[in-house]
C-alpha cells in the first residue's frame, strides 16, 4: 500500500477519515471515500490507465466526466465483468478491482504499440483498400486477427447476477441537470406546486458548483446547499443524482439509467443495481451544461494532458494536484481559473494563443505567479510515457508534467438534438447551440450558451417559469445568489495542429486522418466520421466532433455550418442493456398463459410444452413411456374408447345482437343464414386479398346470438378483425362481439365410448343432440354449452364451462365410470389425429392458401358478399398450378416422412431440383400402422393415386409417396356422425 | 413513444394500441369489383397507399385498452398527433 | 482507376499518404444523361456501376440529396444471405449473393465481406417445421443450408442462454454457412468508386423534387439543381419511395415504417455468427470493431423519421440479454433508426412504373442490403433492356393486381407484418 503522492492535506468533498483500499491490474491502492477510480489513481500517482484502440499509445485521464475518451478500464472479475468503463465515472468503494484492457502483455510493456511505429500504413481506411486477395475467403482469413486485435474489454463470465428495474414515472417538469440553472429551474417549479423530477448524471448535484469550475463563490455555494436541501423536503420534488438522462423520445417520453447500489459500501440486498425511469414529462427543462474541448497539437494524447476544467475538478473536489510543474494551453477565459487554482501548489505557466488578454487576468496571473505566453501555441507535446515537456510553436520548450488545456466549451445538446432540430452554429462562441425544439423543452445554462453563472441561474428560473405558464400553473418567483460577474467566452485563434495529432482520442483518428479522407472525397462531415471512425468511440465524440467539424471547415475553406453537423443518437452516454430489459428476461421474457386445467395437467404427469404464449399438455408419458409412444397409445386410446383433451385455448368469441348474421355472412364465406338455432357449422374466413385467414366451429344459441371458436394462434387477430369491420366498415350493424376466451375452458371429449360417458352426467341434453348439435346444459351449479363436433374423426364433444369449473368438470368425467377407462389425450395425439382425418391446422393454412389449395372450396357462398371474394379471382389465386391439399402415403410402410419435405418428380435425388410442393404435416398413424403425411402438392388433384418423392435433403432421405385423399380415416364421416 | 388520446381511455402509450395504416382508403362496395382479373379497384384498396411525408390519417386500435378503433391525425415525419377519435363515429364506409 | 491493393498502401504510406487520389469525382451535373438513377444508396450506386460494366451505357448520373450511403446503406445491421423459401426471392437472393462473393476484387474495395454464417435459431417445435421447410427449398434452389441439432447450436454459441434459464428451449437451427455480412459504408463507397471509373457521374447534395412531363412519359427529372433530361429514369430511393414516386403522381404499394438498430461498446469476440431469433424477433451479430449490433422490429407505425421508441429498444434489449445472458453488463452506445419501404407482401418491386419511362427499385422492406449487388444488376438490365431479366420478372409492381404476391411469411396483406 502505497501512500497518496499527489493527494493536497487539506480541501476537496473527499472523506480522508474513510479510507478505501483499491486495486488497479493487481496493485493495490488508497483512495477516499467520495474519490472516482480516476482520481484516486491520479491521487496515487498513475498516470498510465489505458492503451488506444488503433495504436495501442499509451493514455492517461482527459476529462473528470462522461466526456471521458481514454480512461477507460474493466471493472470487477467474473460475472460481474464490467468492460469499458470510465475510471471518471467510477465512485471508489472498499475492495474495487479495476484493470486496464486492450493492451498484452501488459499496460506498461503493451506488444500492440508496434502500430503505433508502423502507423502510416495504418492510415484512415487503409482497410478498403486491401486484405482482398483472393476474395471472400481471404478477407475471412485476415479477418479473424483483426478481431481478436479490437474490442477493447472483454465481456462477463456468466448472467448478471444483479437485480434491475424498470419504474414508469409521469411528472409536470423534469428537469435535466442539477447544476446552476438546473437547481434554479427546479426550485422555480417546486415553489410553484408543480411535480418535478430533477436528475443529475453525477453523485454529487452542482454541476459546476459542485466541480468547483463557476469559481470558488461560497454565497452560490451555500444558496446551492440550500435549494437543494428545500427539493429534498418537497412532497411533489423527486431529486436523483447519478441518474443519467440518455434518450429523449416522442411524445415527451424520456429515459433514464439511475446507478442504485454499485457505489454503496454496505452492498445492500435488494435494492436494484440500476433503475430504468420511463419519464412522460409534461415539459422538460434541459440544462446539461456544457463540456471543454481542447486544443490540438502533436502527441496531444500523453498522460498528463487534460482538459482545464477536469483539473480544477481534481484539485477542487478531490484534493489532487496531479503535477508540478504546470502548463494551461488556451485561446479563451475559461482555463485561466485553472491556472490560478493551481498557483499554490504548482508552478504554472500559460500560454495563450490570443495576443491580447483581458487586463484583470493579466493581474491576477502577476500576483498568483504565473507566467504568461500569450500569441504563442505549443506545437507538440513531448515524452514517451507521460508529459515532460512541451514545445512551442517558435521552438522554445518548456518543462511540465500537467497540461490544460481548452478551446472553448461544447454545449451538451444531445438531448436536444434527439428531440428538436439541427442545432445552430454561432461562431463567436465557437460551438453549437441547441436547435428548435421537436418536444416540449426548454435550454437553459449552459447548454444554450450562457457560460456565466448568473446567466444560468435566471435562465434556469425563466425556463422554469415558461415551462409552467405553458401548463397554465402560476409560476412563482424565487430570489437569486448574486455572482461575481465571469468571463465572457470568446475562443481565440486556434492554431494549426502539427505533428501526430489525435482529433479523436477514443478512435486514434488524427489529423492526418482527416486531410486523407477530405482529399480522397469523404468529405462531409457524415462521410469523415464513417471513413475515419472519428466521434464513433464509446464518448459519441463529446470532445472531439466540434474540432473536426472546424478541422474539416477549415481544409475545405468553408464555414462551419457548411461542412454539416453529425447528429446525435441515443444513448447521451452508454447505458448498461441489463438495465434497460430490467426483470423481464430470461424466463420472464414472454408473459405465460395457463389454461384452468393446467394443475390438472401437472397433477397428471404431463409433459408441458410451449405453444405461442400458452403453456399445453403435450402428452401424458406411463412408465417409461416416449413422448411419441405415450402420443400414440392415446390417439389409440381417442379411436378405441374415449378420451379428453384440454382445448381451452381456443378463441372464442361471444356474437350478439341482430344483424350477428350478417356480420358472419360477411366475415366468413359460408351461407349461416340457413343455420338452425342449436346447430353449429365448420367456418372459414378470408383476408381481403382472398387467402384462407381463419377456421373454427360457430353455433346458433339463440335467435341473435352465437358462440364462435377460433384457432389458437389467430384468436386475438380473428377478434380485432371483426371489431374492425364492426367499428371501421359496417358501424351501423347491430352487433356486439365479445372475447371470452379466458372465460371459459374448453374440454374436448372424443372416442366411440363418448356419449355414453357424457349420458352419465347430461342424461338431459346428450341424447337428442344431433352431430353438429349444441346445447346447454348445467353442471354442479354452473352452465356447461356441450356441442357435438370432432376434430379428431370420432364421435365427439366439446365442453364449454366457466373456467373456475373447468377442473372440477374435468374430473367428474374422468370418475364417472371406470368401464370407460376415460384417458387424457395431449397436444400430440390431437394432431395424430387430426392428420389421420385430413383436418387442418396453422400448418397447412399458413397464409398463402386459398380456399381451392385447402379443399374448401366446396364451403364458398355463390355470392360475392364476403370478405375476400373479390380478390380471390385473381389469375394468381385462381392459377391451376397452385399447390393443392394431399393426403401422402410412403410406398414403404415402415419408412418415414416429416413436415418440411418438399415434394419431387425425380426418383433419385438431386440438386438443384423443382420443388412441386412440401409436406406440411406428418406423423405416424396408429389407425393404419404406418406413416402418412398432409401437403399441398401441385396438380395434386390430378395426381390422386400417382407417386411422387418426398425429398428432404437436409435429412439426406428421398421417399417414394403415392398422393392419397387427404381424409385417411373414415372418410365417409360414419364414426362422427355415429 | 408516441402517446394517443383515446376518447374513452385518456392519453396513453402508443404501446397499447395497434398501428393498421392509412385510413383514406376507399373500400369498394361489393358490386364495385372492377377488373377482377386485375384486381382492380379492390386492388388499389388493398394495397396502394399515399404514405405521406407529413400528416396522414390513420387506423389504430385500442387493443390494450377499450378495444376501440380509433382514427388518427399525425405527422409521419415529427410523429405529432393532431387529432384522435372514434372510427366508427365515420359511419359505414362499405 | 489506380488500383488499390497492399502495395499501394505501403507505398503511399512512404509519402506520407500524401498522394492519394479521390475516391470519385464531384462533378456539377449535365443538361442530360442516357440514364439518371435517383437515390445513391448501394442500390442506385450497383445499378449505375452496372449499366456502365455490363450494358456499357457510360452517360449515367447518380443524383443524392444528401451524401452518398446516407439512407439505409449506413444504417443497417449489414447482414448477407439468400435463405429464403419462397422460389422467386432464394433466386434472386441466392444470385445477390453469388456477386457478394466477388464483389471486393470485381470493385477493386475492400466491402469486408465475411461469410461466417447465418443461423436461424428454431425455439419451437413450429419453427423447427418451418425451417426445415425453408432449409429444403433452399438446397432444392441449390442453396447451402443445413439443419443443426439443438447439440450443434449449442456448440457454435459458447454463451447461449440454458434451456433451463428461458422457457423457450433450443430446438435446433437453420445455418446457411455461405452467409454473412459486410461493411455497409464500404459498398456505397466501393460501387461509387469503381463507377465513377467507367464515367458515371455520381452528384450528392440534389435533391429530386420533381419530374420533366413530355406526354404521356418521364423524360428527367427537375432538382434543386437544375434540370435533368434522362433516357430513362430509375428510382432507388428505399423509405423515401413514397415521397418521391407522389412527386411523378404514382401511388405505390409502399408504407415507409421505421425500423431500429442498436450497437454496443466494442467487446472482445463472443459472437462469430449471425444469428437470428425468430421467436423474440431479434437478431446479432458482432461487427469487426467488437460492437454487438443487433436489432429487431419495426415500430410499426409509418413514419419518416429517422429514429425510434423505448418500447422496441425495451423488446430488443431484452432479448439480447435473454438470449445471451453474459451480455448483461455490456453497454448500449447508440441506438437509430431506418426508414423501411414495406410492401404488403414482403417481397421487393423492381421493374418498370406504369409511367413510360420511370422505373422503380424499391419495396426492400428491411433486407435491402443483401439484395444490394443482386438490384443493381437486375435494375440494370431492366434499365437497359427496357424489360426484366427472368430472375427479377416475379417482382414486377403488377404481381398484387395480378394476384402473384410474393409472401414469404403469410402475413397477409399488411405492410408492417413483414
Amino acid at each position: 500500500m502505497s501512500a497518496q503522492p499527489c493527494r493536497l492535506a487539506h480541501g476537496g468533498r473527499i472523506d480522508r477519515a474513510q479510507a478505501l483500499r483499491f486495486s488497479f491490474d493487481g496493485r493495490a491502492y488508497t483512495g477516499y471515500a467520495g474519490d472516482t477510480l480516476a482520481s484516486a489513481l491520479l491521487a496515487n500517482g498513475v498516470s498510465l490507465l489505458a492503451r488506444s484502440f488503433k495504436y495501442h499509445r499509451p493514455r492517461g485521464i482527459h476529462s473528470a466526466g462522461a466526456e471521458e475518451p481514454n480512461a477507460l478500464v474493466t471493472i470487477g472479475r467474473g460475472a460481474r465483468r464490467e468492460p469499458n468503463t470510465r475510471a471518471t465515472a467510477v465512485e471508489l468503494v472498499e475492495g474495487l478491482e479495476a484493470y486496464s484492457q486492450n493492451a498484452w502483455p501488459s499496460l506498461g510493456f503493451d506488444l500492440g504499440a508496434v502500430n503505433n511505429l508502423v502507423s502510416p500504413f495504418f492510415s484512415a481506411g487503409f482497410y478498403y483498400k486491401t486484405f482482398m486477395w483472393p476474395g471472400a475467403r481471404g478477407w475471412r482469413f485476415y479477418e479473424r486477427f483483426i478481431r481478436r486485435a479490437a474490442g477493447m474489454g472483454a465481456v462477463a463470465d456468466g448472467a448478471d447476477p444483479d437485480r434491475y428495474e424498470r419504474i414508469e414515472e409521469f411528472c409536470d417538469l423534469l428537469v435535466v441537470g442539477s447544476g446552476p440553472a438546473g437547481t434554479a429551474a427546479a426550485l422555480t417549479a417546486a415553489r410553484s406546486g408543480a411535480r418535478v423530477l430533477l436528475v443529475d448524471e453525477n453523485a454529487v448535484h452542482g454541476g459546476a458548483i459542485a466541480r468547483g469550475t463557476a469559481g470558488a463563490d461560497d454565497a452560490l455555494a451555500a444558496w446551492h446547499a440550500a435549494a437543494l436541501g428545500e427539493l429534498r423536503e418537497t412532497p411533489e420534488v423527486t431529486v436523483l443524482e447519478r441518474c443519467s438522462a440518455f434518450g429523449y423520445y416522442d411524445g415527451n417520453v424520456v429515459g433514464l439509467v439511475e446507478h442504485c447500489a454499485g457505489h454503496r459500501p454496505d452492498r445492500p440486498e435488494g435494492i436494484a443495481r440500476q433503475r430504468h425511469w420511463i419519464v412522460r414529462a409534461q415539459q422538460v427543462v434541459l440544462a446539461t451544461g456544457a463540456i471543454e474541448r481542447p486544443l490540438l497539437f502533436g502527441n496531444n494524447d500523453l498522460p498528463g494532458i487534460m482538459l482545464a476544467n477536469a483539473g480544477v475538478c481534481y484539485l477542487r473536489e478531490y484534493a489532487v494536484c496531479a503535477g508540478r510543474e504546470l502548463l494551461v494551453y488556451t485561446n479563451n477565459d475559461s482555463a485561466y481559473a485553472a491556472a490560478l487554482a493551481h498557483a499554490a501548489f504548482a508552478r504554472v505557466a500559460v500560454v495563450d494563443t490570443r495576443q491580447e488578454i483581458a487586463p484583470e487576468l493579466v493581474r491576477a496571473c502577476a500576483q498568483a505567479n504565473v507566467s504568461l505566453h500569450t500569441g504563442s501555441a505549443v506545437a507538440t507535446a513531448v515524452g514517451s510515457r507521460r508529459l515532460k515537456a512541451v514545445r512551442l510553436v517558435g521552438g522554445e520548450a518548456l518543462p511540465c508534467d500537467l497540461l490544460l488545456t481548452s478551446a472553448g466549451w461544447n454545449p451538451t445538446i444531445a438531448l436536444h438534438s434527439q428531440a428538436g432540430g439541427r442545432p445552430v452554429y454561432d461562431g463567436e462562441r465557437q460551438c453549437f447551440l441547441p436547435g428548435s425544439a421537436r418536444e416540449a423543452w426548454i435550454a437553459a445554462g449552459a447548454c444554450s450558451g450562457a457560460f456565466d453563472t448568473g446567466s444560468c441561474l435566471a435562465e434556469g428560473r425563466d425556463a422554469a417559469q415558461k415551462a409552467l405558464a405553458r401548463l397554465g400553473v402560476t409560476p412563482a418567483d424565487i430570489e437569486l445568489p448574486d455572482c461575481a460577474p465571469a468571463f465572457a467566452l470568446r475562443p481565440g485563434p486556434q492554431p494549426a495542429p502539427q505533428g501526430k495529432c489525435f482529433v479523436d482520442l477514443q478512435t486514434d483518428a488524427t489529423t492526418d486522418d482527416i486531410e486523407l479522407a477530405v482529399r480522397e472525397g469523404y468529405a462531409s462531415a457524415e462521410l469523415l466520421k464513417r471513413y475515419t471512425a472519428l466521434g464513433m468511440g464509446t464518448e459519441q465524440g463529446k470532445t472531439s466532433n466540434v474540432n473536426a467539424l472546424a478541422l474539416l471547415a477549415a481544409r475545405r475553406k468553408e464555414p462551419v455550418p457548411a461542412v454539416g453537423v453529425t447528429s446525435f443518437r441515443p444513448p447521451y452516454t452508454p447505458v448498461t442493456m441489463a438495465a434497460i430489459a430490467g426483470r423481464k428476461q430470461g424466463a420472464r421474457i414472454l408473459p405465460t398463459r395457463q389454461t384452468p386445467l393446467l394443475g390438472w395437467h401437472e397433477e397428471q404427469g404431463a409433459l408441458l410444452g410451449d405453444a405461442g404464449l400458452w403453456k399445453r399438455a403435450l402428452a401424458y408419458p406411463e412408465r417409461g413411456e416416449t413422448r411419441q409412444q405415450a402420443a400414440i397409445r392415446e390417439a389409440r386410446h381417442v379411436r378405441s374408447a374415449v378420451g379428453v383433451c384440454d382445448v381451452s385455448t381456443l378463441g372464442k368469441l361471444d356474437i350478439q345482437g341482430p344483424d350477428a348474421c350478417a356480420l358472419l355472412e360477411r366475415a366468413c364465406v359460408n351461407r349461416w343464414s340457413s343455420l338452425a338455432l342449436g346447430k353449429a357449422r365448420y367456418g372459414v374466413m378470408l383476408q381481403d386479398d382472398g387467402f384462407v385467414f381463419d377456421d373454427g366451429t360457430t353455433s346458433r344459441i339463440g335467435a341473435a346470438h352465437y358462440f364462435m371458436t377460433t384457432t389458437t394462434d389467430r384468436a386475438e387477430q380473428v377478434l380485432r378483425h371483426l371489431e374492425f369491420l364492426l367499428q371501421v366498415l359496417w358501424p351501423a350493424l347491430r352487433v356486439h362481439v365479445c372475447d371470452a376466451t379466458e372465460q371459459w375452458a374448453g374440454i374436448a371429449v372424443a372416442g366411440p365410448r363418448s356419449r355414453e360417458l357424457l349420458l352419465r352426467l347430461f342424461p338431459d341434453t346428450v341424447p337428442g343432440l344431433p352431430f353438429m348439435g349444441v346445447a346447454d346444459a348445467e353442471h354442479a351449479g354452473l352452465p356447461v354449452r356441450i356441442l357435438r363436433v370432432s376434430f379428431s374423426g370420432e364421435l365427439g364433444y366439446e365442453l364449454y364451462v366457466p373456467s373456475s369449473g373447468g377442473e372440477a368438470l374435468l374430473r367428474a368425467l374422468c370418475s364417472a365410470g371406470d368401464e370407460f377407462d376415460v384417458r387424457p389425450y395431449g397436444l400430440d395425439a390431437m394432431d395424430i389425429l387430426r392428420i389421420e382425418k385430413g383436418h387442418l391446422t396453422g400448418s397447412e393454412l399458413d397464409g398463402n392458401r386459398t380456399l381451392a389449395d385447402a379443399g374448401l372450396a366446396r364451403l364458398a357462398r355463390e355470392d360475392e358478399g364476403f370478405i375476400g371474394a373479390a380478390l380471390s379471382r385473381r389469375p394468381g389465386l385462381l392459377d391451376p398450378g397452385r399447390p393443392r391439399f394431399v393426403g401422402l402415403e410412403p410406398l414403404d410402410p415402415a419408412q418415414s416422412i416429416r413436415a418440411g419435405a418438399h415434394l419431387v418428380a425425380a426418383a433419385s435425388p438431386r440438386e438443384p431440383d423443382e420443388s412441386l410442393g412440401h409436406v406440411s404435416s406428418a406423423c405416424f398413424s396408429p389407425a393404419l400402422g404406418r406413416h402418412i403425411g398432409l401437403g399441398f402438392l401441385a396438380g395434386g388433384d390430378e395426381r390422386q393415386g400417382s407417386v411422387v418423392h418426398v425429398a428432404d435433403p437436409l435429412a439426406g432421405t428421398h421417399v417414394a409417396a403415392r398422393v392419397v385423399s387427404p381424409c385417411f380415416v373414415d372418410p365417409a364421416g360414419e364414426r362422427l356422425r355415429a | 413513444m408516441i402517446r394517443l388520446r383515446c376518447p374513452h381511455c385518456g392519453l396513453r402509450d402508443h404501446s397499447e394500441f395497434t398501428f393498421l395504416g392509412d385510413a383514406t382508403v376507399s373500400r369498394p362496395g361489393t358490386e364495385a369489383a372492377g377488373d377482377l382479373a386485375r384486381g382492380g379497384a379492390w386492388s388499389d384498396y388493398l394495397y396502394l397507399r399515399r404514405n405521406p411525408r407529413g400528416v396522414q390519417e390513420e387506423f389504430w386500435h385500442h387493443g390494450r385498452g377499450c378495444r376501440a378503433w380509433l382514427v388518427v391525425t399525425r405527422n409521419t415525419e415529427t410523429h405529432e398527433v393532431l387529432d384522435t377519435r372514434l372510427a366508427r363515429d365515420r359511419g359505414d364506409r362499405a | 482507376m489506380k488500383a488499390y491493393s497492399a502495395w499501394s498502401v505501403f507505398r503511399h504510406a512512404l509519402t506520407g499518404n500524401r498522394h492519394w487520389p479521390r475516391a470519385w469525382r464531384d462533378p456539377e451535373p449535365k443538361a442530360g444523361y442516357d440514364v439518371v438513377i435517383v437515390g445513391g444508396g448501394g442500390h442506385g450506386l450497383a445499378t449505375a456501376y452496372y449499366l456502365a460494366s455490363v450494358h456499357g451505357i457510360r452517360k449515367v448520373a447518380v443524383l443524392e440529396k444528401s451524401y452518398i450511403g446516407s439512407g439505409n446503406t449506413g444504417r443497417n445491421t449489414t447482414i448477407v444471405r439468400s435463405n429464403y423459401e419462397q422460389n422467386a426471392n432464394a433466386r434472386f437472393y441466392e444470385f445477390s449473393l453469388k456477386l457478394w462473393e466477388d464483389l471486393s476484387l470485381e470493385l477493386n474495395y475492400n466491402t469486408m465481406f465475411s461469410q461466417r454464417g447465418v443461423l436461424d435459431v428454431a425455439q419451437s417445435e413450429g419453427m423447427v417445421e418451418r425451417y426445415i421447410r425453408r432449409g429444403n427449398a433452399m438446397r432444392l434452389n441449390g442453396i447451402d443450408a443445413e439443419f443443426l441439432s439443438p447439440a450443434e447450436v449449442r456448440s457454435m454459441l459458447p454463451g447461449i442462454y440454458e434451456d433451463s434459464a428461458c422457457r423457450y428451449p433450443i430446438h435446433g437451427g437453420l445455418y446457411q454457412p455461405r452467409a454473412g455480412n459486410a461493411r455497409h459504408d464500404a459498398v456505397a463507397w466501393g460501387f461509387a468508386r469503381a463507377a465513377d471509373s467507367l464515367g458515371v457521374d455520381i452528384i450528392q447534395g440534389c435533391e429530386v423534387t420533381g419530374f420533366l412531363q413530355e406526354g404521356e412519359r418521364i423524360a428527367g427529372v427537375r432538382t434543386n439543381r437544375g434540370d435533368i433530361r434522362a433516357g430513362r429514369t430509375g428510382l432507388a430511393v428505399a423509405g423515401s419511395t413514397g415521397h418521391v414516386a407522389g412527386l411523378a403522381g404514382l401511388r405505390l404499394p409502399i408504407e415507409s415504417h421505421v425500423l431500429q438498430a442498436f450497437v454496443t461498446e466494442p467487446v472482445k469476440p463472443v459472437i462469430d455468427t449471425v444469428l437470428t431469433f425468430e421467436l423474440a424477433d431479434f437478431y446479432i451479430s458482432q461487427s469487426d470493431r467488437g460492437s454487438l449490433v443487433f436489432g429487431g422490429e419495426l415500430d410499426r407505425y409509418s413514419s419518416y423519421a429517422q429514429r425510434g421508441n423505448l418500447p422496441i429498444v425495451h423488446d430488443v434489449l431484452e432479448a439480447a440479454v435473454t438470449m445471451f445472458p453474459m451480455l448483461g453488463r455490456v453497454r448500449m452506445l447508440r441506438h437509430w433508426g431506418g426508414v423501411c419501404d414495406m410492401t404488403p407482401d414482403g417481397s421487393p418491386i423492381i421493374g418498370a412504373s406504369p409511367i413510360e419511362g420511370l422505373y422503380l427499385n424499391c419495396g426492400w422492406c428491411y433486407g435491402g442490403f443483401k439484395a444490394t449487388p443482386g438490384s443493381g444488376w437486375m435494375f440494370a438490365h431492366t434499365l437497359a433492356t427496357g424489360a426484366p431479366h427472368a430472375v427479377n420478372a416475379p417482382f414486377a409492381l403488377d404481381r398484387f393486381e395480378r394476384g402473384y404476391t410474393i409472401n414469404e411469411n403469410g402475413a397477409g396483406p399488411f405492410f408492417n407484418l413483414h
